[in-house]
C-alpha cells in the first residue's frame, strides 16, 4: 500500500515538474514572438535603445577584458611547455587566437554577461512589475513590452558580440604578456601568427554564436523579470532564475552551434 | 461612462468577484469601500483588463473591452487614467520624462511645444510644477501620488481610476489629496472611480458610495446616507 502511495506520488511528481517545463517554454516562445514583433513595429525607442547599449556595454566592458586578458595569458602558460617540447612553440598565437576566437571568448563572455547582464535585467524588470510601473505603462496603452524589454533585448544582441570582440583582443593582448615570460617575440610577429592561423570559418560562425547569446541573454532576462510575482522576494528569484536559465542557454546554443558548423564545414 | 454586469473572477478556488455589477454616469464620482482583500484592487484592475475576469461585461464608453484585441485596446486606455497605490512612477526618468512619456508614446501631442504645455498643466493642476525635474527617489509618499495623478491627468482622459489614492499618508496630506480628486474632477469634467477604506476621502471626494463584501456590493447610497444606517456591517466602515 506505502509502496504503491510512493510510486504514484512519484508519477504525479514527474507529471507536475514536465508541466511547468512545458508550459514555461511554451510560454517563453509566445513571450519570443511578441518580442520580435515589437522590433518591427514602431514607435521605436532609439534613445532608450542607445541608452540600454550604453548601459550594457559600459558596465561589462572591465571584467570581459579582464576575463579576456586573464584567458590569453593562462591558455598561453598552459600549452607553453608542451609545445616547447615538440618545437612548435610558434604556433600559441595562433592556437590562442582559434581557440578564444572560436570557443572560449563566446562562451566565457556569454557566461559573464549571463551573471551581469541578464540578471540585472531580471532584477530590473521584476522590480518595475512589483512596483506596478509596467502595470502604469498598460493602462496608459503605451506598450511596455516594446519600450522595457524590445530595447533591452536589441542592445544586448548587439552589445554581447562587441564584448566578444573586446575580449578576443584582449586574450591576444593577454596571450603576447605570455609568450614575452619565457621568450621574446615582437608584437607584430605575434600579431601575424596569430591571424595567421584565423580563418573565416573560425570568426563568422563565432560571431553568429555571440548575437545568438546577446539576444537570448536580453530575452530570458527580461522574461524572467516579466513573470515575477507581487512580493519584493520574486524580484531576487527573477535575477537568480534569470542567471541560471541564460547560463545554461549559452551551453545548449554553444553546442547546437557546433552541431552545425560542423554539418556546414563536413567535418 | 462605465457599465460593469455579472463580473466574476477567482484565483483557484478564491472567489473575488462574485457578480458585480454598477454604472458609472458622467461626471460622477463613485466610492468604493471594501475591507483589505474584499477585491477592490481587481474589481479596477478587471476594468483596464490588468486582470482578466472569468466572465462579466465591462462597458468603457460604451465599448465592451472584454471583446476588443491589444490595439483596440490601447486605444481605449487612453480615455482611461489610472492612478496607482504607490504612483507606480517609473524610476529611471524624472518627473518630466514620467510625464512626457505617454504622450510621446500614444503621439498625442503634435509638437514639443505642446508636450511641455500639457506637461506644465497636468503639474499645475497637482500643485507641483517646482518638482519638474526631480528624480521619483527625491520625492515624498504624497507628492508621488500627486505626480502620478498628473501622469493619469497628462492624456486628458474620460476616466479616472484611483487605487487607494490616500493610503500610507498622514491625514493632512491625505485631506489634500481628497480635494484634489475633487479639484481635478471638475477641471477635466472626468468621471471617477475611488477605491478606498479611507472614510475622509470618501467624505470629500466622492457622490454615492458602494461597499464591496465577500465580492460583492453590500449596499449604495451618498456618504450621508450610509453614515446614518443602522446596518452593523455597514456602520463598521464608519466607526
Amino acid at each position: 500500500m506505502k509502496k504503491d502511495e510512493h510510486k504514484r506520488l512519484r508519477i504525479d511528481n514527474t507529471k507536475k515538474f514536465y508541466n511547468v517545463v512545458f508550459i514555461d517554454l511554451g510560454e517563453l516562445a509566445i513571450f519570443t514572438a511578441r518580442v520580435i514583433r515589437q522590433f518591427v513595429s514602431p514607435p521605436y525607442e532609439h534613445r532608450e535603445l542607445i541608452r540600454q547599449a550604453y548601459v550594457i556595454g559600459n558596465k561589462s566592458v572591465a571584467m570581459v577584458a579582464l576575463t579576456g586578458l586573464i584567458m590569453g595569458l593562462v591558455l598561453t602558460m598552459q600549452t607553453q611547455p608542451t609545445l616547447v617540447q615538440f618545437g612548435v612553440q610558434s604556433l600559441i598565437p595562433g592556437m590562442v587566437a582559434v581557440s578564444m576566437f572560436r570557443e572560449v571568448g563566446p562562451v566565457v563572455t556569454g557566461l559573464i554577461c549571463a551573471g551581469k547582464i541578464s540578471s540585472g535585467i531580471g532584477a530590473e524588470i521584476g522590480a518595475m512589475k512589483v512596483t506596478e510601473q509596467i502595470d502604469a505603462m498598460e493602462v496608459s496603452g503605451t506598450k511596455p513590452l516594446s519600450f522595457v524589454v524590445a530595447t533591452r533585448v536589441l542592445a544586448t544582441t548587439v552589445m554581447v558580440p562587441l564584448l566578444v570582440f573586446f575580449s578576443d583582443a584582449f586574450s591576444l593582448i593577454g596571450s603576447y604578456l605570455g609568450v614575452n615570460l619565457f621568450e621574446s617575440m615582437s608584437f607584430e610577429l605575434f600579431m601575424k601568427n596569430a591571424f595567421d592561423m584565423l580563418g573565416f570559418m573560425d570568426v563568422i560562425p563565432a560571431t553568429i554564436k555571440s548575437v545568438v547569446f546577446g539576444f537570448f541573454i536580453g530575452l530570458i532576462g527580461a522574461y524572467k523579470g516579466y513573470q515575477a510575482g507581487l512580493g519584493t522576494e520574486s524580484v531576487g528569484q527573477a535575477a537568480n532564475s534569470a542567471v541560471v536559465n541564460a547560463s545554461l542557454s549559452i551551453f545548449i546554443i554553444d553546442l547546437v552551434a557546433v552541431l552545425i558548423t560542423n554539418l556546414l564545414t563536413g567535418n | 461612462m462605465i457599465e460593469v454586469k455579472d463580473l466574476y473572477k477567482a484565483f483557484g478556488e478564491n472567489v473575488i468577484l462574485n457578480g458585480v455589477g454598477f454604472h458609472l454616469l458622467k461626471g460622477e464620482n463613485l466610492g468604493i469601500l471594501g475591507k483589505s482583500g474584499s477585491g477592490k484592487s481587481v474589481l479596477t484592475k478587471c476594468i483596464v483588463r490588468l486582470i482578466e475576469p472569468d466572465f462579466g461585461e465591462i462597458k468603457v464608453l460604451g465599448k465592451d473591452i472584454l471583446k476588443m484585441s491589444l490595439n483596440e485596446l490601447n486605444e481605449i486606455r487612453k480615455d482611461i487614467g489610472y492612478l496607482f497605490q504607490g504612483g507606480a512612477l517609473y524610476d529611471s526618468m524624472n518627473v518630466r520624462e514620467n510625464l512626457e512619456f505617454p504622450i510621446r508614446r500614444t503621439q498625442m501631442a503634435s509638437n514639443k511645444h505642446e508636450v511641455n504645455e500639457r506637461v506644465e498643466q497636468a503639474l499645475r493642476s497637482v500643485g507641483l510644477l517646482d518638482a519638474i525635474n526631480k528624480m521619483p527617489a527625491e520625492l515624498s509618499g504624497g507628492m508621488k501620488k500627486r505626480i502620478g495623478l498628473a501622469r493619469a491627468l497628462i492624456l486628458r482622459p474620460k476616466v479616472i481610476l484611483y487605487d487607494e489614492p490616500t493610503t500610507g499618508l498622514d491625514s493632512v496630506t491625505s485631506g489634500e489629496i481628497s480635494e484634489l480628486i475633487l479639484k481635478v474632477q471638475e477641471e477635466y469634467n472626468a468621471s471617477s472611480i475611488i477605491i478606498t477604506h479611507d472614510m475622509k476621502c470618501a467624505k470629500i471626494a466622492t457622490d454615492k458610495i458602494k461597499i464591496l463584501e465577500n465580492g460583492t456590493f453590500l449596499t449604495e447610497g451618498t456618504y450621508d446616507e450610509l453614515s446614518k444606517s443602522t446596518d452593523r456591517q455597514i456602520r463598521a466602515f464608519f466607526m
